[in-house]
């Protein structure tokens, strides 16, 4: 953080919500405004725009000139470890099928873990995929393939 | 008729279902009633809607009795709103009356909510036939006060619950336009036609989000269980827990009502009266039983008035009824005042279930406490890719869909980065959750008046409806007002 940051929680949040109003102001100037009497659809979102960016720009100036403390325990390794696992789901279960992909999913979001033994997220992740495969899949019958064609499956 | 539904055998197992799991969640610490119910959310698909809100409803409070035992026992709150009932539920626990503590947050719990219970029946069914009056003005009006007290009574800064509030509005307005069908903010993103999904956004907001939070610090925690001695207490002891117990369910059951109220406010506020009002407030912190009674009675009973504004106003007074909302609407009904006509069996099976699920309750805390104390010996590092696993198939399952499992981990990532920003999620759900409904009554009130922004001061329901607005906010930043708002929230 530059020096001239005394409150890195509102500088950053201020910041956050300027970039995000300015995203969306970005996608509204395509958009038909209207009236206030017949309003088009980037009426209502052009408003907030303005006061989210209002906002931002008022908790950023506060974060410069408060003091408050930092930001402690951001932890890299829990984001990571379980972010990336659950879009590794998302993109492989068509391909893969049921079984693994959830099964490579446990498996690594059980790293994020600073307890994690190998032995126990895998006892872990072979119940889990047989009680999920068993509540979801037979029990309640969602249509997800238990073998992806990646794997043999059809 | 009530009864009637809610002791059909269906109903009953899926009341008993629904408390079940809210006792579990509750107990479990890192794991609480908004991230379950949305995991759930999707398999209440198959089920009848009165089956389904019986069920979502249970375990919201049955959360809340499950809350109380995690503090007592562990010094660790299960649930945000039983914060409070670890200060002096521990102590009484070390001390040796652990069953005591145990056994008064019960009762609190199960007075509070047959109390609000009745409150429901007799308040809601008034309420919806006035809001049946209500126009486009009024409609906008009571949603921007529903939000401004949100606000208000968020914790933390003022300023970014707004800024919040306003983010969610704004991620409310990404998909077709009501009026034109003209796509908006997708960004290209064919998938976001239909706007952000809502499962989803919950899930990473609450589930991942949370996941993530809880494995900053993974310091083991000591089960406080040595055997848990007699239940019953005293009737001297039993005596000392009446009136905490009466003021924490008046409290509460007024505190939910309010919109952004619910259980977690209750019970921070019931704590701080009983220590203003207490003789001896320096016994506050050392294991004062009426610092158990009260804030449980409360968060009960907040928990469970908080339905009233939902049932009758389609409004969301908190994420949960924001959740409730989405069952009804995944159920094809439309909330509003008219439900309670409409669809008398599901209002009043959905009360009748509430005092049939406090009676299960009350038999699942007391005699089966031990159970529940083995639950917590299971480590975090076991449950939590249990949660993920669920949050991941849930998810999927809303439409089958890779793209909203996408949706979940990137708000898993934008719920990790607002709490450390120190920005609470939930006003940005109800402002999400809100926010279409919000455009189209500005829109269609901004129609009949022509385009005069008066017409919502002309009105005098929607005009007393704005001032209340802005006098929840400015009383926040009144400082003596605000400076007893963070007292609140301390501790």
């Amino acid at each position: 953080m530059p020096s001239f940051v005394k409150n890195p929680k509102d500088f950053l949040a201020g910041l956050l919500f300027i970039v995000v109003s300015a995203m969306f102001a970005f996608g509204d100037v395509d958009l038909p405004i209207g009236t206030a009497f017949r309003m088009g659809p980037g009426y209502f979102p052009m408003i907030l725009c303005i006061i989210l960016a209002a906002l931002g720009i008022a908790i950023m100036t506060n974060g410069i000139r408060v003091e408050g403390e930092a930001i402690k325990n951001f932890t890299w390794r829990g984001l990571l470890n379980i972010v990336l696992p659950i879009v590794f789901f998302g993109a492989t279960l068509r391909g893969l099928g049921f079984v693994f992909a959830l099964g490579i999913t446990v498996f690594a979001v059980s790293t994020a873990s600073l307890h994690f033994h190998w032995r126990t997220a895998l006892i872990n992740t072979v119940t889990l995929v047989f009680f999920g495969w068993l509540i979801f899949i037979w029990g309640l019958g969602l249509p997800i393939q238990v073998w992806g064609p990646w794997v043999g499956g059809y | 008729m009530g009864f009637e539904q809610a002791l059909s055998l269906l109903n009953l197992f899926y009341c008993f279902l629904g408390v079940l799991l809210g006792t579990l969640v509750g107990v479990l610490p890192g794991l609480g009633p908004v991230a379950t119910i949305a995991m759930l959310l999707p398999i209440t698909f198959q089920l009848p809607p009165t089956s389904a809100l019986i069920m979502l409803a249970g375990i919201y409070y049955g959360a809340q009795y499950g809350g109380s035992t995690t503090a007592i026992l562990i010094n660790l709150p299960g649930e945000s709103s039983s914060v409070v009932t670890a200060i002096d539920g521990y102590k009484l626990a070390r001390q040796g009356r652990a069953g005591f503590a145990l056994f008064t947050a019960a009762i609190g719990s199960f007075f509070a909510g047959t109390v609000a219970t009745f409150l429901i029946a007799g308040f809601a069914p008034p309420l919806a036939a006035v809001a049946l009056s209500f126009g486009p003005a009024e409609y906008f009006s009571l949603m921007v006060l529903g939000l401004a007290a949100s606000v208000a009574l968020a914790h933390g800064s003022l300023i970014k619950a707004v800024a919040m509030v306003i983010l969610g509005l704004l991620l409310g307005t990404i998909g077709q336009d009501l009026y034109t069908g003209t796509p908006r903010f997708t960004f290209g993103m064919t998938e976001l036609a239909d706007g952000l999904e809502f499962i989803a956004l919950v899930m990473g907001l609450f589930g991942i989000g949370e996941i993530i939070r809880n494995l900053e610090d993974e310091s083991e925690r000591n089960v406080f269980a040595q055997k848990v001695a007699s239940l019953i207490p005293s009737w001297a002891e039993f005596k000392s827990t009446i009136k905490p117990i009466l003021r924490g369910t008046s409290l509460g059951t007024f505190l939910g009502i309010l919109p952004g109220g619910g259980a977690m406010l209750s019970s921070f506020a019931a704590y701080s009266l009983e220590k203003r009002i207490a003789k001896d407030p320096s016994r506050f912190g050392k294991g004062a039983i009426e610092g158990v009674a009260a804030p449980e009675a409360a968060n009960n009973a907040g928990a469970q008035t908080s339905f009233i504004p939902m049932l009758t106003l389609g409004i969301p007074s908190n994420p949960v009824m924001a959740l409730m909302i989405g069952a009804m609407i995944i159920q094809g009904i439309q909330p509003g005042p008219n439900v309670i006509t409409e669809k008398p069996e599901l209002f009043w099976g959905l009360i009748a279930s509430m005092w049939v699920g406090n009676v299960m309750l009350l038999v699942l805390n007391l005699p089966m406490i031990g159970m529940w104390v083995k639950f917590l010996t299971v480590p975090y590092h076991v449950l939590f890719p249990g949660i993920i696993a669920v949050c991941c198939i849930g998810v999927y399952s809303v439409s089958n869909n890779a793209f909203d499992v996408y949706t979940m981990a990137f708000f898993g990532v934008v719920g990790y980065v607002l709490v450390k920003l120190d920005c609470e999620p939930a006003p940005m759900i109800l402002g999400f959750v809100i926010g279409k409904m919000l455009e189209e009554y500005l829109r269609r009130a901004m129609l009949l008046s022509r385009g005069d922004p008066l017409v919502f001061f002309q009105r005098p329901i929607s005009a007393v409806l704005l001032i209340l607005a802005i006098a929840a906010l400015v009383l926040v930043l009144i400082p003596s007002v605000s400076k007893k708002r963070e007292e609140a929230f301390r501790e």
